[in-house]
């Protein structure tokens, strides 16, 4: 028995390690150094029992089903730091840690809080549990009119991909308004797609839940091809990530692009209709998934300059090195978990070292932000005052 | 090798505002989203936990419905070994006595040690279905139920009381139990397990060619609770107040 037990253990290693091969790059896997860069740059590497490079010298010795008892793995935020400090190259995020949490999913080692959303996002399209119905009601109150494909039965310019916690939450609903507002004020034709649209599926993928990204991708993909638009825009770093390099793989390609880079495009436009201001001090949060997975650094900050009178200053960790927010990968689902393992929180730390900078305003360009970093400032020590805002929300502020 | 049949059903689904239809008399299905009793979720998570620990075979029973499909192969997926998919004319009136009845008949064909169902659901307008199904075939029923063991031909359950309080007692088997919560919150498995599930098995469809609502409450009207003004705030002292309160239950008949 003991023999057959070990057998199917080594057998799950090998059959682990080859399917990272299915991954792009996967094949690097083999030239790891063990330099252990990738667990020395993880946020969270001194509290997980496998961060990535020990993950890799436990495959290499055949024994890394031990793996699938232990939880740590759920710490990973998939941020990319890994990934990005990684001198041959290894796709750690995408490939190796995601892997690891699909099987930690199979293997039904999954924390409660992280169950609920992924129950969520399979029955309502959203991983906040809200009515699929309301996806829209954020733009009840506007002095215009937010048109949704299905009754505006008219092609648009830019089909907006709004995403969940952007229709849902009640603080990022302010940022969602900002941008309907600029689209409105720009003249953009532009629509969104309401209740037809599902969570874009990115973070459940990146937590482990392939199969339910595939379903979401599905139905998205089912919506895009039933109205014509030149392209999509869309507010989360997330969604762009998964409309620009994973619904590819399942044939839904569109040409998409973050707002920041949409509206870099339109600066000129904008520029006039900036007002002159007071002046103001901020620094500028690069997010993972708009920064370390895509690298887009500029177009934010050419908005930022744009505004009279701000002045940016940058944090210690900018752009490529910029630090997690904590949201990512089934992050913004592991709060109560990760407290729990680690008793301090990604978003603590990074508003501490904006805090340092002096800025009156911590700015972002992610809807997993602002609720974090606002929870954050009423706890970390002379963050009291420091307001936290979408550029967005500078940019319409500035229009007067 | 316990033979378990777990009878479950699909409820309306609270995420979505409720509305009263036209007549009046029911919920409107146009907007309604339904979604697996949370208790019968537990009564499955059982019942898969017991199979786990003892051995033994899984049926799960329920009534068409919009989205019961999934349901039957996510339970497939958590371990059930046949799902039966019940069809009939179940207009949205049907009630529990129907239902019951039509869950008692198929259930007995599988001549189960084991009935586990929700102790309790929101639509239940004519009672719980646990009970129901219990007197149909005649077996004991237990309800608020947390933990189940089966040992030699019995079941020792443990009931929940009010208060905190825990009962633990002994059915006889064949029995019927209304589960409060499984052992272990209902578990999670991944939509590709599920997705096999739809390509390697089936679910047996039984047509239920009469049903018999008799015995059940039949609905004058529904409606949404409404606001009115009927309370009257007693002010005074203690022995104004009880002086009044004497007063107003002799009004209405309560004294």
């Amino acid at each position: 028995m003991a023999d057959i037990v070990s057998t199917k253990k080594a057998a799950f290693t090998t059959e682990f390690y080859n399917s990272l091969f299915e991954v792009a790059d996967g094949e690097k896997i083999k030239t790891c150094l063990q330099c252990a860069d990738c667990s020395g740059i993880c946020p969270f590497g001194y509290l997980m029992d496998f961060p990535p490079g020990r993950m890799i010298a436990w495959m290499r010795a055949g024994i890394l089903d031990e793996m699938l008892e232990n939880d740590s793995i759920w710490m990973c935020v998939s941020c990319y730091a890994c990934t990005e400090v990684c001198p041959k190259n290894i796709p750690l995020t995408p490939g190796l840690m995601t892997r690891a949490k699909e099987e930690l999913l199979l293997a039904g080692n999954i924390p409660a809080e992280l169950q609920s959303a992924l129950e969520f996002s399979q029955r309502y399209g959203n991983s906040l549990g809200e009515s699929p119905r309301k996806r829209a009601d954020w733009a009840t109150g506007l002095d215009f009119e937010v048109p949704i494909m299905r009754t505006a039965k008219r092609p648009v310019d830019v089909l907006w991909f709004v995403g969940d916690y952007a229709s849902y939450h009640p603080r990022v609903q302010e940022t969602t308004k900002a941008f309907a507002k600029l689209l409105h004020k720009l003249g953009i034709d532009f629509g969104i797609l309401g209740p037809e649209e599902n969570s874009d599926g990115d973070s459940q993928r990146l937590a482990g839940e392939r199969g339910l990204f595939e379903m979401l991708a599905e139905k998205n993909g089912k919506a895009f091809g039933k109205y014509e638009f030149n392209e999509i825009i869309t507010t989360d770093p997330h969604a762009y990530n998964a409309i620009k390099n994973e619904y590819p793989q399942l044939g839904i390609e569109y040409l998409v692009r973050h707002y920041t880079e949409f509206l870099a495009e339109h600066i000129e436009k904008i520029k006039p209709l900036l007002k002159e201001n007071r002046k103001i001090r901020v620094t500028y949060h690069d997010p993972c998934y708009l920064g370390r997975a895509n690298n887009i650094y500029d177009a934010p900050r050419t908005l930022l300059e744009a505004i009279p009178g701000i002045e940016i200053v940058e944090m210690a960790h900018n752009k490529s090195t910029s630090l997690c927010c904590g949201g990512g990968g089934g992050g913004m689902w592991l709060d109560g978990f990760q407290w729990e393992k680690g008793k301090v929180r990604l978003s603590d730390w990074r508003v501490k070292e904006a805090v340092t900078t002096e800025a009156e305003v911590l700015v972002v360009a992610c809807p997993y932000e602002p609720p974090r970093f606002e929870d954050s400032t009423k706890t970390v020590p002379g963050a009291e005052k420091m307001i936290v805002k979408d550029i967005l929300e500078l940019l319409v502020e500035a229009m007067g | 090798m316990t033979n378990i049949v777990a009878i479950v059903k699909m409820v309306p689904d609270l995420v979505e505002e409720l509305e009263i239809n036209d007549n009046g008399t029911g919920l409107a299905r146009d907007w309604l989203r339904l979604i697996i009793n949370e208790f019968d979720n537990h009564a499955i998570e059982q019942a898969i936990l017991l199979k786990e620990r003892d051995g033994g075979e899984v049926t799960v029973i329920a009534p068409e419905a919009e989205g019961v499909e999934d349901m039957l192969f996510t339970t497939a997926a958590k371990g059930a070994d046949r799902m039966i998919k019940l069809t009939s004319d179940f207009a949205e009136d049907t009630n529990n006595h129907a239902l019951a009845r039509a869950f008692a008949e198929t259930a007995k064909a599988f001549q189960p040690d084991l009935i586990l169902t929700g102790v309790q659901a929101n639509d239940d307008l004519d009672g719980p279905v646990g009970p129901l199904v219990a007197e149909y075939l005649g077996m004991p029923y237990v309800g608020y139920i947390s933990g189940v063991m089966i040992e030699d031909g019995k079941a020792i359950v443990r009931k929940e009381y009010p208060g905190g309080l825990i009962g633990e007692m002994e059915v006889v088997l064949p029995a019927v139990l209304g589960i409060q919560a499984g052992e272990e919150p209902p578990r999670y498995v991944a939509i590709s397990k599920v997705r096999q599930m739809m390509k390697t098995t089936e679910i047996d469809e039984q047509e239920i060619p009469e049903l018999d609502p008799s015995g059940g409450a039949r609905i004058n009207r529904m409606y949404l609770p409404e606001a009115a003004g009927r309370a009257e705030m007693i002010t005074g002292g203690e022995e104004e107040i009880a002086a009044k309160l004497v007063e107003i239950f002799k009004e209405v008949g309560a004294l």
